[in-house]
């Protein structure tokens, strides 16, 4: 080795964050799964019944699944029954305002740079925060309220507007689309709701930081957001977890739904705990997202990735409306053993839709990164557009990049490019930069920033920054 | 025209230094020094291992140094970290500037120079102070500003690759600047360029070490002290008559 390359493998070495673990007092049900433990998290939550019938059907019909198996990562078999499927902080009583938010829980968000208190909160986003699958606290609420926007815990959302809920539940992601969705129909917990009404453009970001804490559980959120005609609104997602030696299942659902020239932005920083350098350990993290467009409406997908063991995740757009506009950015970030599959779908159903997709994939040390993406137009999709750009960084010698485009256009009047691209952070490069007197660690950071621009700069501000610095400090890559 | 400093320290001295890549010697021994406010031109045919002398003294790992030593103000150049020789003062004006995609040139090189002005216990500049020393240093090379937010050299030609060299040579203010055919490829007009940033640095406690395979450039600076580099050693030292004769005689002259 080198001593550049010497360097570059101590860079790689840092440790993660955010492995912190907190105490708190937790309502945890007895681990396993069948109807009477789909039953006792929908009665936990005094869920209308609806909802327990969409769960039910969710469960009989996840029995006649099998788990997928085509991406491309390796792990060994999840045991089902060993995963508790419902834990949640024990609420102390009803609260009054966020100041009486569990100190031990407002400690965990503060360490994570979320702070929940009324005098501190982030000027112009309001928060909804998640733990271990269960939303502790919304801010700005009444704000929010004032402009008819509905913003806080999908628990929340079934008590207050169970019409919304039941209305687009499962419109995007129906219960029986895959083995991981279906599972998530069946026994998730909480998450995140909004709806933005009728030509309403959303004064704030609206963000839900997912932190999962408590060990041996599966981490299940379903989050719907339901932009009216004519709306507005961008949403972010944070997510971070415990170092812990076993693994953790998080399989969220996602789904968007714009309608009438409406325009949802999603991004999302996903930086759940990746597992140490060996490969111990990390969150396997099956997510599915969705979102449904119509006419002349706008989804964009925004997704930076650089945590979680095994990543398998496809944000995709439905682009059913004409002249509807589908988005998707996404930095994946493989170091170590991690796995990342992950790309999006672009199904274009409506005329003149349009499409861009733009994937730019990292790879250090033994990490695996796959771009698995599909761009389908339907025999009505006159006039369909895409254009699909796939690069990928590699740092050192070990690991690999693969990249899976799938296209299928019915309608001969479509337009669909496809370009990739494969790339090193060569020694010239680095050297270039000591040369300067920029230090190596800085240097692999710069560059793996710079390669990553084109997505970063679709991010809200606010976490541009942060994302960059993720990059920099999830680079425990290696050349050798 | 050149000065002589106090303690009579060269800035650059060079001693009997050896270097291989692979299995085959490239320096056999090579002498150099360069005094304070010096500027001293290399010359050689092709392959007689400039770029590689000139990667060796910015601590490029391609070759092994096999022996002698290199000094800089008297410190052991050869010991420290490619990062550390250019917080010291050493800049590489490359032959091929590599590009760096993505990367902002203007944040780039205000990296740079914070990096170094840190690492020297100097304040950083701001953004707003930077911006101003970056505009005047433009107008000495007559670079475009739309060059400063694109990607380090990305897209450059080979002749703006240069002139970015130049720039932020002239920024960085370094104490010894080698730069390794910093005319190849260049037009007239870019070759006054150069000329005036090797010239706007010239100074008595600076200096200047010029690698170039053709005397032109000579017409525009006029170096104090010629070499001759031939089969990885200096064969021959001299003044700007050394430049004419190689360039009547051709390089056959000197080979070994
Ligand atoms: N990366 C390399 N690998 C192997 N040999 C090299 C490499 N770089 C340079 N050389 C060899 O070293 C010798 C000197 O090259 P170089 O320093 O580039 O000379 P110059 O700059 O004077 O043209 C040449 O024989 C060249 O082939
Ligand atoms: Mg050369």
């Amino acid at each position: 080795m080198t001593d550049a390359n010497r360097e570059l493998t101590e860079i790689t070495e840092q440790k993660y964050k955010y492995g912190f673990v907190t105490d708190v007092a937790e309502d945890r049900i007895r681990k396993g799964l069948d109807e009477d433990i789909v039953r006792l998290i929908s009665s936990k939550k005094n869920e209308p019944a609806f909802l327990l019938d969409f769960r039910l059907k969710a469960f009989r019909h996840w029995l006649t699944l099998e788990e997928p198996t085509w991406a491309k990562v390796r792990y060994n078999p999840i045991d089902y029954q060993e995963i508790v499927y419902y834990s949640a902080p024990k609420p102390r009583k009803k609260l009054a305002s966020m100041d009486e938010v569990d100190p031990e829980l407002r400690e965990a968000f503060a360490k994570l740079g979320i702070p929940l208190e009324e005098q501190k909160r982030l000027s112009n986003v309001a928060v909804d925060a998640v733990f271990d699958s269960v939303s502790v606290a919304t801010t700005f609420k009444k704000k929010l309220a004032d402009m008819g926007v509905i913003f806080g815990s999908f628990s929340d959302a079934v008590r207050e507007h169970p019409e919304l809920v039941e209305r687009y539940l499962g419109s995007v992601v129906p219960y029986t689309d895959n083995y991981f969705a279906t599972l998530n129909s069946a026994v998730f917990s909480d998450g995140s709701f909004a709806y933005i009404p009728k030509g309403v453009r959303c004064p704030m970001e609206l963000s839900t930081y997912f932190r999962i804490n408590a060990a041996d559980t599966g981490q299940f959120e379903r989050t719907l957001i339901v932009a009216d005609e004519g709306s507005h609104v961008s949403y972010l997602e944070g997510c971070t977890a415990p170092q812990r030696d076993q693994n953790q299942l998080h399989a969220a659902v996602v789904e968007l739904v714009a309608l009438d020239g409406a325009e949802i932005k999603y991004s999302t920083v996903q930086n759940w705990y990746p597992g140490d350098a060996e490969g111990r350990g990390g969150i396997f993290n099956f997510v599915t997202k969705r979102g449904k467009a119509m006419k002349r409406s706008k989804i964009s997908w925004t997704q930076v990735e650089t945590g979680s063991a095994i990543t398998w995740k496809y944000p995709s757009c439905i682009l059913q409306g004409d002249d509807s506009v589908g988005e998707f950015y996404s930095v994946a970030l493989a170091n170590h053993r991690q796995q990342a599959d992950t790309g999006t779908k672009m199904i274009h159903i409506g005329k003149n839709t349009r499409s861009t997709i733009v994937s730019k994939g990292i790879s250090a040390g033994h990490g695996q990164n796959t771009y698995r993406g599909q761009v389908k137009i339907m025999k009505g999709a006159d006039g369909a557009r895409n254009h699909s750009q796939c690069d990928s960084l590699l740092i050192g010698g070990h690991c690999g990049a693969h990249t899976f485009p799938y296209i299928e256009a019915r309608n001969p009047t479509a337009q669909v490019e496809h370009e990739a691209t494969t790339s090193k952070i060569s020694e010239d490069q680095l050297f270039y930069c000591r040369q300067r007197g920029i230090k190596e660690e800085d240097a692999v950071s710069m560059i793996v920033n710079g390669f990553a621009r084109q997505v970063l700069k679709e991010l809200p501000m606010e976490f541009a920054v942060e994302a960059q610095k993720l990059l920099g400090m999830s680079l425990e890559g290696s050349v050798g | 025209m050149s000065q002589q400093p106090n303690d009579g320290t060269p800035l650059l001295e060079v001693r009997a230094l050896q270097a291989r890549i692979d299995d085959k010697a490239i320096l056999k021994g090579l002498d150099l020094t360069v005094m304070p406010g010096e500027v001293h031109a290399i010359m050689g045919p092709n392959g007689s291992g400039k770029s590689t002398f000139a990667g060796v003294l910015a601590g490029r790992d391609r070759a092994e140094v096999t022996g002698g030593s290199a000094t800089l103000d008297g410190k052991d150049l050869l010991a420290m970290a490619p990062e550390e020789r250019a917080v010291a003062g050493l800049f590489l004006g490359f032959q091929y500037p590599v590009e760096i995609p993505g990367v902002g040139n203007m944040y780039f090189l205000r990296t740079a120079l914070n990096a170094q002005r840190r690492a020297r216990g100097e304040e950083e500049l701001d953004a707003v102070d930077f911006l101003g020393l970056a505009k005047e240093k433009m107008k000495l090379v007559e670079m475009d500003p739309a060059f400063m937010n694109r990607g380090v050299n990305e897209g450059f030609s080979g002749g703006e690759k240069k002139r970015n060299e130049v720039l932020q040579m002239a920024v960085l203010e370094p104490r010894l600047s080698i730069l390794d055919e910093i005319d190849s490829g260049l037009d007239i007009d870019a070759l006054r360029v150069v000329a005036r940033g090797v010239e706007a640095l010239r100074s008595p406690d600076r200096a200047t070490l010029l690698v170039t395979h053709y005397q032109r450039l000579l017409e525009y600076i006029v170096p104090d002290k010629i070499h001759v580099m031939a089969g990885g050693r200096i064969v021959r030292t001299g003044g700007r008559e050394l430049a004419l004769e190689l360039e009547k005689k051709g390089y056959a002259w000197v080979e070994p």
